[in-house]
Parts: C-alpha cells; sequence; structure tokens
C-alpha cells in the first residue's frame, strides 16, 4: 500500500502508461498477486471472497429490480407481482436476490465464526474487525428496508413493529419514530423513503467492505494456527493459489445457490407476505427474517418493552468491543482446549435463539429464549474474560511451515505430512 | 512584530472560523432532517367524522384515522360496570375508566398495542377478547379490558384515547 517512489516497469505500454500516472496496476499486483496468504488457510479463508461476490450480486440484481419496481402502497405489491409474472426473467431476479440476500447471511455468519474461533479479531486486526461489525450492522438494516418493499403483510407489521422499537427511547422515543416514519403511521412516506435507502446503503456497504479488505491487507490474513507469518514459506501468492481455491468455493456456492433458487425458491420466505399488506389486520404470528431471529428473539425474551429494545441492540453492539473482552494472546480456539467448547455452545445457542425466535415466545419457547440470552451475554461479559485468565493454551508451532512438521500439539493431517516428504 | 499577539489573533480567527461553520452546516442540515417529519398534506388528513348510529350496543366498528385503525365500541351495560369497579391500584398503567370515555357508552380507542404496534383482536364477535373481555394483541400476548386498559403482557400503556368529541348524538369527530 505504501508509496513506491519508483514505479514498476511493465512490458506491455499502455499498462506503463496508466502506471506512471495512476500507480493502480502495481496495487493490483501487490494487493491480489503477490500478496503472501499463510499457506494454512484452510476454506473457511474462501467466505470473505463469497460475501463480496454475493454483495455484487445483491447490487446488480437489485438495480434490475428495481427498473420495475414502483415503491408506492398503492402499487408496489403489484408491481413486485408483475416482475414475477410479466416481466422476462423477473422472477429470476426476484428469487436471486431474495435468496441472496438470506445466502449473503449464511455467509457473513459463516465468516464471523471463523474470525470468533480462530481469534481473527485480536491485536492488531482489531479495527478491522469492527469495520466488519459495522458491516454486519448495514447489511441487517438494508435487509430490513428491503423486506418491507413487496408489501406483504409480513413486509408491512415487519416494519411496524420493528420502528415501533424506537418508540421505547423515553421522551424522544414517539417523536422519532414519527420522524422515521414520516407519517404517524408506517405509510406511503415510509415506503419511499426505504426505497431510497435500500438502493443507497449497498453502495455504503461496498465503501465499507473496501476498508475493511484494505485494513486486512495491512497485516495479512490471519490462519487456523492464530499465528504470525515469519518468513515466505509460510506463504503463498494469492494468485494463483489462493484465487483457484476461492473459485473452488464460489463454485460449490454456485450450486447450492443455484438449487435453491431454482427448486425451492420459497423455502426461507414467509407465506403471509403474498397477502397484500393491510393496516388494519395484523396477521396472528408476526415472523422475522431468519437472519434477524436471534436478536428478536432477545427482544422478547425480556418482559420489559424498553429493556427488551436495549438487550437486542447490546447483543450486537457487544461484538464490537470483543477484542477488549478476550484476554487470551492466542489467537486459534484449536490450542485453547478450554474457550474452544464455550466457543461451540455460543454458536449453537445462537443457532438456538435463531429457532425459538420464529416461534411464538410463550412457555417452553420463552424459556429457552431467556436462557440462551443468559448465555449470550454471559459468553462475552464473564466466560471470555474469565477463561483467558485462567486457560493454560497448548504449546503454539514455532511457525506457519512448523504445523506441517508436526509443531505445536495439533496434530497434522496425514495428506500433509505425505506433501512434506 | 512579537508572536504573542499575532497567536491570540491567529486562534480567534480559527475559532471564529470553526463556529460559523458549524452554525453553517447544522442550518444546512436542519431542512433535510424536517423534511423526513410528515408532510402538511399527512396533517391535514389529522381528523375524521364518523356515523355511529347505526352501531348497536355491544358492537364495535374500526374506522381509519391517520392511517391508524380507531376502534368505537358501544359498550354494554356489564362491561361498564366491568370497567368501573377495577381497582385502578392493581393496574399498570393506573387510568379511572371515568377519564377515559366522554359518554359511559361509547368507548374510543387508537386501536394499536402500545407494545410494538400490532391491531389487537376484540372487533369481531368471533375474535379472542382476552382474559379481561376486551381487546387480546395475538403479536406478544397483551390482554386490555372493557375499557382498554392494559391488565396482562409486556404493552407498557393502555390503548390510547385519541382526541375526539360528539358533534352531535349520532357524530363523532376524531382528531
Amino acid at each position: 500500500m505504501s508509496g513506491n517512489s519508483e514505479p514498476r516497469k511493465y512490458k506491455n505500454p499502455v499498462l506503463n502508461w496508466i502506471e506512471f500516472r495512476l500507480p493502480i496496476i502495481s496495487y493490483f499486483q501487490k494487493e491480489y498477486g503477490e500478496y503472501p496468504m499463510p499457506k494454512n488457510c484452510n476454506y473457511f479463508w474462501s467466505f470473505g471472497a463469497l460475501a463480496t461476490i454475493t454483495l455484487i450480486t445483491m447490487i446488480v440484481s437489485g438495480i434490475f429490480l428495481a427498473m420495475n419496481y414502483t415503491p408506492h402502497t398503492e402499487m408496489a405489491f403489484d408491481s413486485v407481482e408483475r416482475i414475477m409474472r410479466d416481466v422476462n426473467y423477473g422472477w429470476l431476479l426476484r428469487y436471486i436476490h431474495s435468496n441472496g440476500a438470506s445466502f449473503f447471511f449464511i455467509i457473513v455468519f459463516i465468516h464471523i465464526v471463523r474470525a470468533m474461533y480462530y481469534g481473527s479479531y485480536k491485536y492488531p486486526r482489531e479495527l478491522n474487525w469492527i469495520l466488519g461489525v459495522f458491516i454486519f450492522l448495514l447489511m441487517m438494516a438494508t435487509s430490513f428496508l428491503g423486506y418491507t418493499l413487496p408489501w406483504g403483510q409480513m413486509s408491512y407489521w415487519g416494519a411496524t413493529v420493528i420502528t415501533n422499537l424506537f418508540s421505547a427511547i423515553p421522551i424522544v422515543g414517539e417523536g422519532l419514530k414519527t420522524w422515521l416514519l414520516g407519517d404517524y403511521t408506517v405509510g406511503n412516506a415510509t415506503l419511499n423513503r426505504f426505497f431510497a435507502l435500500h438502493y443507497v446503503l449497498p453502495f455504503v456497504i461496498f465503501g465499507v467492505v473496501g476498508l475493511h479488505v484494505a485494513a486486512v491487507h495491512v497485516h495479512g490474513s490471519n490462519n487456523p494456527a492464530g499465528i504470525d507469518i515469519r518468513s515466505k514459506n509460510d506463504t503463498v501468492n494469492f494468485f494463483p493459489y489462493m484465487l483457484i481455491k476461492d473459485t473452488i468455493a464460489v463454485c460449490v456456492f454456485g450450486v447450492l445457490i443455484s438449487a435453491v433458487i431454482f427448486f425451492g425458491p420459497n423455502l426461507m420466505a414467509e407465506v403471509d407476505n403474498y397477502i397484500p399488506a393491510d393496516p388494519l389486520v395484523t396477521p396472528a404470528h408476526i415472523v422475522p427474517n431468519w437472519y434477524l431471529a436471534p436478536f428478536y428473539a432477545i427482544l422478547r425474551a425480556v418482559p420489559d418493552k424498553l429493556g427488551g429494545v436495549l438487550l437486542m441492540f447490546g447483543a450486537i453492539a457487544i461484538l464490537f468491543v470483543l477484542p477488549w473482552l478476550d484476554t487470551s494472546k492466542v489467537r486459534s480456539c484449536n490450542f485453547r482446549p478450554m474457550y474452544k467448547w464455550f466457543m461451540m455452545l455460543f454458536f449453537v445457542n445462537f443457532f438456538v435463539l435463531g429457532y425459538v425466535g420464529m416461534l411464538p415466545a410463550e412457555g417452553l419457547y420463552l424459556l429457552i429464549a431467556r436462557i440462551g440470552l443468559v448465555y449470550y451475554f454471559g459468553f462475552f461479559l464473564i466466560i471470555t474474560p474469565f477463561i483467558g485468565w485462567i486457560e493454560k493454551p497448548k504449546t503454539l508451532p514455532l511457525s506457519i511451515s512448523d504445523v506441517y512438521l508436526g509443531g505445536g500439539k495439533e496434530s497434522p493431517s496425514p495428506v500433509s505430512q505425505k506433501e512434506i516428504h | 512584530m512579537s508572536e504573542k499577539p499575532d497567536s491570540k489573533r491567529r486562534d480567534f480567527l480559527q475559532l471564529s472560523t470553526i463556529s460559523i461553520g458549524a452554525v453553517g452546516t447544522a442550518a444546512f442540515i436542519w431542512p433535510f432532517l424536517k423534511s423526513m417529519n410528515p408532510a402538511e398534506d399527512t396533517l391535514a388528513l389529522g381528523t375524521t367524522e364518523v356515523d355511529i348510529s347505526l352501531i348497536e350496543e355491544g358492537q364495535s366498528i374500526t374506522v381509519k384515522w391517520r392511517g391508524k385503525p380507531v376502534f368505537i365500541r358501544k359498550r354494554t351495560k356489564d362491561e361498564i360496570d366491568e370497567a368501573k369497579k377495577v381497582n385502578i391500584a392493581d393496574l399498570k398503567d393506573p387510568e379511572e375508566d371515568i377519564n377515559r370515555v366522554k359518554k359511559d357508552e361509547w368507548l374510543v380507542l387508537v386501536g394499536v398495542c402500545t407494545h410494538l404496534g400490532c391491531v389487537p383482536l376484540g372487533q369481531k364477535l368471533t375474535d379472542s377478547k382476552g382474559a379481561y373481555n376486551g381487546w387480546y394483541c395475538p403479536c406478544h400476548g397483551s390482554h386490555y379490558d372493557t375499557s382498554g386498559r392494559i391488565r396482562k403482557g409486556p404493552a407498557p400503556e393502555n390503548l390510547a384515547v385519541p382526541p375526539y368529541s360528539f358533534l352531535n348524538d349520532t357524530t363523532i369527530k376524531i382528531g
């Protein structure tokens, strides 16, 4: 990234001409060609690339959908149905976009799980993590805004419930809610501004992703051993090795998302959203999108309105300070015999929260949500700092190459031993 | 020229430039923020007149006011008694029934649950009226009584009473 005073020389005179005026050729060569990736990175490290490709797919499919969509309460629902029935390949664009949103969250959840399990958020990548949480927050806002646009029953009542969260804030809450809606209820003013914001936020996400990638390239990628790069022997160039690996991941992803788009396009959708919005009738059971369900479960687990809202936003806000809550210097959970299991339990707990978040908040489900809520915050505020103090980590390998020679307590796979002999 | 007066002068210039810049920026942002509040035509839709001559005792109707449902119920004698005999010290949001109506038999409420904005059930004869014979919100399980007061569940407040007046015996103006 640092500006070299000597411009690089290329054989191609056009490249040379550009490079002399704007050193963008050498930039790409450095950041995406020679960029050293730890050679032990597994397929979990492909999810950043997958997320970027999904973001681009969402932006492109979204722009083409917007060409046929009408953001007006009288026409929005019908314009979406017209896209489905009359617009050439409109059904495909819409199913790519709606399922793409679900897959985007699947990918980003796995990307976050990777960062948490292998301790990628620790020194010196804290800012990188913060930017990542910020992207996650923007994604949740964007998906919520987008879900309102088809103007079905779930769109309308989802928007009503979520915007009402702001009315829980003392004194200014009600005014803030009216300001956000531009009306006393979710109405045409709301739909218009939600469309405008849904259109622009992905480009903001794209910008923050740029910073996120630039930040990780400063100190290089983390790896499954969670140790620093010591020499050139520890790395391979991004091109062609990691590019090929990411390409395989993209192919597998393409097969999976195509299977859903073509054979089960409504698997992750709510049937009630095919009923046009009716401001006078609330559906018996309002369900959030599955990817927001864990946070919705936290909201409903608290019997107090303001308390529920605070804990729901707190559940996201606490992610920002994770690098400072973790007191252990060891990054990878592969070398943390105790924390590893609490981490696994955290992932299971998050999944369970999501599951009960889609069910009615009563009886056993409410109890499970409350236990899940306690573990969610307990994990960050008590377990993470405490385990860091008492845990005795396993011996770390001396270097990334050492991993393949049996360094550290992590036993190398037979395949990698063969490669070395 | 000495250093001191010059740097004071510079400080003053810097501070005043920053202040004027800040005020200018705020003044510039204000119309943008203000444009997001309800527009004049939205505010103009603020009143609705309703003919209540056809509502029988025990019946309810739902009308739209500012995009929200408003419940108008002609309460039965039993419902009025039930609402009046409640000990208000037991209520989550203590309010006398007398302060929530203008005429005992007519109960006018904004039909929006004070929890997260769903429309409670209880308007149709076949609806569940909840444990207190008023309204029941299916979203997160709030129960309201025959005065629209919150009795059980997560909602923090009673169903709101909109501003309204009787224009004559058969017409209500809401808003």
